[in-house]
């Protein structure tokens, strides 16, 4: 992968990483929270992908990958599924 | 640059992809270990969300910010390194690797500068002059943050040993392998992705 994609890459996470920051002084009060996650998610997706490269390999790989991630999906629903039930 | 192809392999391709997928799930167990402590931390925020908040708000931005842009920086260098080495570049991967070592260095002097003030100012559970939490809910983000970025630390000081080794070995024309490059490098970015979540979980909740 070109040298230039790389620093393209890590411009885009840092102009993220201010984007986090500054919706941190936003009046958007509970979206925050949200925002804050999203834009952490694209961060690590940016990782994953081009530092990582997991764009450069096979699907047995990526699969793997994202087990880890679906597993905290559900272990994350299972977390808010429990907080919304409880009087 | 030549790989050496072994049992019970029976082509480079799939040793490759072996080595690689070895890797791959290394990492996703440790992706779970901080997946656990970040889901802990957010089901705290559920649960005391002004306690949460208002301990975010404690944290030193400035130093948690500077930090993250630290770690970026240096899996951007470690990524350039891993590269090189493909391309049998080894001097810029051993420069590469060498200054991402110091990132990381960096990263955790401002990173046990801030346990220090939090010793002072008393919201280190447990310890420091004094005890300066107004409600449970208060230590337990405290307790979190110690043991995420505590942990955290502790990984970002095997990879600083991992990616200093490496250059070390580079310089002493003792190379290691292309695909052990990529692992240390891969074990780097894993460090780094732990942090883009932990930073806005942390010091974020505002």
């Amino acid at each position: 992968m070109a040298l230039r994609s790389l620093i393209w890459v890590w411009v885009a996470l840092l102009l993220l990483l201010a984007a986090t920051v500054g919706a941190s002084f936003l009046p958007i009060g509970q979206w925050r929270q949200l925002i804050n996650l999203m834009i952490a998610f694209a961060k690590a997706a940016l990782i994953l992908w081009f530092f990582m490269k997991l764009r450069d390999e096979k699907m047995l790989v990526r699969l793997m990958a994202a087990m880890a991630g679906v597993l905290l999906l559900i272990m994350a629903i299972m977390l808010t599924a429990d907080y919304h039930f409880r009087s | 640059m030549t790989v050496v192809r072994h049992e019970p392999f029976a082509d480079i391709a799939r040793q490759r992809e072996a080595d690689r997928l070895g890797m791959v799930v290394f990492l996703a167990s440790e992706a779970m270990l901080f997946g656990a402590l970040i889901l802990g931390l957010l089901a705290l925020r559920m649960f005391e969300p002004v306690a949460f908040a208002k301990m975010s708000e404690r944290m030193i931005l400035v130093a948690g910010a500077a930090n993250t842009a630290i770690l970026l920086t240096s899996s951007l260098l470690v990524a350039i390194g891993a590269e090189a080495m493909s391309a049998g570049r080894e001097r810029l991967t051993r420069t590469m690797f060498a200054l991402a070592a110091l990132l990381g260095i960096a990263f955790l002097v401002i990173k046990f500068t801030e346990y220090r003030i939090e010793y002072l100012e008393g919201i280190m559970p447990g310890a420091g002059p004094k005890q300066d939490f107004a409600s449970p809910g208060e230590r337990m983000f405290m307790d979190g943050y110690f043991v995420a970025t505590g942990l955290h630390a502790f990984h970002v000081i095997v990879g600083i040993g991992l990616l200093a080794g490496s250059s070390w070995r580079l310089y002493r024309r003792d190379p290691p392998s292309v695909v052990g490059i990529e692992n240390v490098g891969l074990y780097w970015h894993l460090v780094d992705v732990v942090w883009v979540f932990l930073f806005p979980i942390l010091y974020l909740s505002r």
